[in-house]
C-alpha cells in the first residue's frame, strides 16, 4: 500500500428502532442498536467488527449502506455524505458498495437460477446484457471457485459453502471498492470457513478490496483483519490493531472476551486464567447509566454508573472507552 | 476403570422419501465412570444421531437402530439401552442418564415454571413428595449458579436468557445425580462469554457429583479445555479416538489434521494462511463402500477406495481409522 486513504468516515452514527405500544400507537422506546459510533476505513484494509449477539454490530453495517437510516450521525464515503443523499443519488453509488450477508440459505432468491442471481445487480443497473452479461457471469463463477457450468442451477442444489460463494460472486459482479461482510461464515462448517476465508484474502488481494468484516468469532476476526473494533450494548469499547489489542487489550470487556475465547490447545487451555463475566447483555431498550458495561465490569468504580466515559484515542491508534484508562 | 458405557456397532438409518440416509454407520466407543468424553465433527457426520439413538429419541418412522450395543453400567446393574423396553428406557432417561441439548427454548416446556420442570424429574425419578421436590429444585437451581433460587422457581423459561435456560436444563440434567451426562452442542447457541459460564459450571458439577460427561459439538477448541478423550467423526464413522492432548498434538487422521488446520487460533500470530478441506461433507444417502473421506483427502490411495478403514492403534490410547500412516508417510503397516 502506497498513500494511506480514507475511504469510509463514520461519524457519531446511532440508529434507534422505535417501540410503538398502547391504544395510538405512539412511540413509548427506543432500541438504541448503534448509539454513536466513529471509526474509519482505509482504503484496501479489513476492519473488524466484532461483539456479542445485540451489540450493534450487524445493524452498524446495514446503517453504512443505508439499508437502514440512521437517527444520527454521518458515513461518509470518498468524502460523500451518504446519510443526505437521496434514493437516486445512492442507487447510483450503490455499485461500489456491497455486502455479503451471513445466512447462505436465506439470501438468495430459491427460485432465480444461479446465473440470474450473480448476473441481477448488472441487468438493475443497466451495465451489460445478452452476451457480455453471459460472459461476466461465468468470469465471476470462476473468480469465487464455482464451475462456469453451474449457471442454470438453482440455490437449493448446492451446499452452504458452495451457495456463500454464489452471494461472494454477486457481490462482486459490480466491481465494488467497499464490502460489508456480515457473519459471512457462522452459518459453515468448520472445513468450509477456511475455504471461504481463503477466498474473501485471495480476493482482496487481487482486486484491491476493503471490508468490514462482521463477526463474533474473535479467533477468525483477528486471522482477517488489519484492526479490530470491539462493540458492546451500541458503542465501539475499544479499537486498535489487532496485535495490539489481542496483546495489550485495554478495556475490560475487550480482556474478558479475549480470555474466554476457546484455544485449541489442552496444554495451554489448562494453564489459562479466564475472567468469567457475570451475567449477560443487558437490554438495548434500556442500556445501563453511565458506562454500558459496569453492572458486568469486574473492574468497574463508583464513576462508572454515574458517567458515561469518552471514547478517546489513548495511544497512537489505539482507542478506548473506559474511566479506568488514561491516555499515554 | 470401570466402563460406564459401551457402545458396540451402532447403526442407524433413516428411511426418507429421498432414498436411505446412512446416518451411523457401525459406530464403536467406550466412556469411563466420570470420564469427560468429546465427540467432535461436523453438520451430517452423526454425532448427534449417535446419541440420540442411545437415549431411544430417534424418530421413528422414518428413523430406525438397525444394529448395536450399548452396555450401561448405572446404579441398577448392566443392561443393553438398546434392547430395553420403552417403560425400562424411560427410567434411565432424565434419572441414571442427564442430558443437555442445544437449543434450551426448544427443550423446555413454555407453559410450566422452570421449578415444576425440575421438580417433575425428581418426582418422576426419586419418588420425592412434592414438597421434597419443591425444596431440591431450589438448591439445584442455587447450584447451577441462579441467583435468587427461591423467587425464580416460579418463574417461566421465556422470562430467562439463553444463559439461564441452560443452566435451568443443566439442573434438570443433574438432578438425579446421574452417571452419565450427555451434552450436545450446550454452547453453540450462545455467546462467547456465556459459553466461558456454562463451560465453567460443567467442571464444577463435574468435580462436585463425579458423573461422567459426553460433549457433543463442532468446535475443537471448546473441548480442548474440558475434555479427557476426544473422538472425531466424520460420515457416520469414527475417523481418530485419543487423549485429548495426544489428538492436538499429533492427530492421525488427515480429516483431523485438517480440522486443526482449518482453525484461526489466537495463540499464533495470525498470518498463517488457513488450511482448508477441498470438496464438501459425504452424501449420506450413498450406501458406504469406501474411507468415507477418500474424495477429500489428499493422501488418498487405491485401498482408500475399495475398503472401509476400521479403528487401528496408533499410539496408547490412540485409534485412528486411516489406511494411511501420516507421521511415516506411507500406507499403515498391518
Amino acid at each position: 500500500m502506497a498513500e494511506k486513504e480514507t475511504l469510509l468516515r463514520v461519524i457519531n452514527l446511532r440508529k434507534h428502532f422505535p417501540i410503538t405500544g398502547g391504544f395510538l400507537g405512539r412511540q413509548v422506546a427506543a432500541v438504541k442498536a448503534v448509539d454513536g459510533v466513529s471509526f474509519e476505513i482505509e482504503r484496501g484494509e479489513t476492519l473488524g467488527l466484532v461483539g456479542e449477539s445485540g451489540c450493534g454490530k450487524s445493524t452498524t453495517g446495514r446503517v453504512i449502506l443505508q439499508l437502514y437510516r440512521p437517527t444520527a450521525g454521518q458515513v461518509l464515503f470518498e468524502d460523500a455524505d451518504l446519510t443526505k443523499m437521496s434514493a437516486e443519488a445512492l442507487r447510483r453509488l450503490r455499485p461500489k458498495m456491497q455486502m455479503i450477508f451471513q445466512d447462505p440459505y436465506a439470501s438468495l432468491n430459491p427460485r432465480h437460477p444461479v446465473g440470474k442471481i450473480v448476473g441481477e445487480p448488472l441487468m438493475i443497473h443497466g451495465l451489460m446484457q445478452g452476451k457480455a452479461l453471459q460472459d461476466r457471469v461465468a468470469e465471476l463463477l470462476e473468480l469465487v471457485g464455482l464451475n462456469a457450468a453451474y449457471v442454470r442451477r438453482f440455490p437449493h442444489e448446492f451446499s452452504g459453502g458452495q451457495r456463500q460463494r454464489i452471494g461472494i460472486a454477486r457481490a462482486l459482479s459490480l466491481n465494488p471498492s467497499f464490502i460489508v461482510c456480515d457473519e459471512p461464515i457462522s452459518a459453515l462448517d468448520v472445513s468450509i470457513q477456511a475455504q471461504v476465508v481463503n477466498l474473501l484474502q485471495d480476493l482482496q488481494a487481487q482486486l484491491g478490496l476493503t471490508y468490514l468484516f462482521i463477526a463474533h468469532d474473535l479467533s477468525m476476526v483477528r486471522h482477517i483483519s488489519r484492526r479490530i473494533a470491539v462493540m458492546y450494548l451500541g458503542k465501539i469499547v475499544e479499537l486498535a490493531d489487532r496485535q495490539t489489542l489481542f496483546d495489550e487489550p485495554l478495556h475490560p470487556y475487550t480482556q474478558s472476551l479475549i480470555s474466554a475465547v476457546p484455544v485449541p490447545n489442552p496444554k495451554l487451555e489448562r494453564r489459562r486464567q479466564r475472567i468469567i463475566l457475570e451475567g449477560e447483555v443487558p437490554s438495548p431498550i434500556n442500556p445501563p447509566k453511565g458506562c454500558v458495561f459496569h453492572p458486568r465490569c469486574p473492574v468497574a468504580i463508583d464513576k462508572c454508573s454515574r458517567v458515561e466515559p469518552q471514547y478517546q484515542q489513548v495511544r497512537p491508534q489505539h482507542f478506548v472507552a473506559c474511566h479506568l484508562v488514561e491516555p499515554a | 476403570m470401570a466402563k460406564v458405557l459401551e457402545v458396540k456397532d451402532l447403526v442407524t438409518k433413516f428411511y426418507t422419501l429421498d432414498g436411505v440416509v446412512h446416518a451411523v454407520n457401525g459406530v464403536s466407543f467406550d466412556l469411563d465412570e466420570g470420564e469427560t468424553l468429546a465427540i467432535v465433527g461436523e453438520s451430517g457426520c452423526g454425532k448427534s444421531v449417535t446419541m440420540l439413538s442411545l437415549l431411544g429419541l430417534i424418530p421413528s418412522p422414518p428413523g430406525k437402530v438397525e444394529r448395536g450395543n450399548a452396555f450401561f453400567s448405572g446404579g441398577t446393574g448392566r443392561c443393553d439401552l438398546l434392547q430395553l423396553a420403552a417403560p425400562e428406557l424411560r427410567d434411565v432417561r432424565g434419572g441414571q442418564i442427564g442430558f443437555v441439548f442445544q437449543d434450551p427454548i426448544s427443550s423446555l416446556n413454555p407453559i410450566l415454571t422452570v421449578g415444576e420442570q425440575i421438580a417433575e424429574s425428581l418426582t418422576r425419578h426419586l419418588g420425592l413428595t412434592r414438597e421434597q421436590a419443591h425444596r431440591r429444585a431450589i438448591k439445584l437451581l442455587e447450584e447451577v449458579g441462579i441467583p435468587e433460587a427461591a423467587q425464580r422457581y416460579d418463574s417461566y423459561p421465556h422470562h430467562f436468557s439463553g444463559g439461564m435456560r441452560q443452566r435451568v436444563m443443566i439442573a434438570i440434567a443433574i438432578s438425579c445425580s446421574p452417571s452419565i451426562i450427555i451434552a450436545d452442542e450446550p454452547t453453540t447457541a450462545l455467546d462467547v462469554t456465556v459459553q466461558a459460564q456454562i463451560v465453567d459450571l460443567f467442571k464444577r458439577l463435574r468435580d462436585m457429583i463425579g458423573m461422567a460427561i459426553i460433549w457433543i459439538t463442532h468446535d475443537l477448541g471448546v473441548v480442548a479445555g474440558l475434555a479427557e478423550r476426544v473422538l472425531v467423526m466424520y460420515g457416520g464413522r469414527v475417523a481418530e479416538v485419543a487423549l485429548v492432548d495426544d489428538l492436538y498434538e499429533r492427530p492421525q487422521h488427515p480429516y483431523t489434521h485438517g480440522l486443526l488446520g482449518a482453525l484461526p487460533r489466537i495463540d499464533t500470530d495470525g498470518s498463517r494462511r488457513l488450511v482448508s478441506i477441498d470438496g464438501t461433507p459425504p452424501d449420506l444417502l450413498i450406501p458406504l463402500v469406501r474411507c468415507p473421506f477418500a474424495p477429500r483427502c489428499a493422501y488418498a490411495f487405491e485401498r482408500c477406495w475399495e475398503e472401509i478403514p476400521q479403528l487401528m492403534p496408533a499410539g496408547i490410547q490412540h485409534q485412528v481409522a486411516c489406511f494411511y500412516d501420516i507421521e511415516r508417510g506411507g500406507p499403515r503397516s498391518g
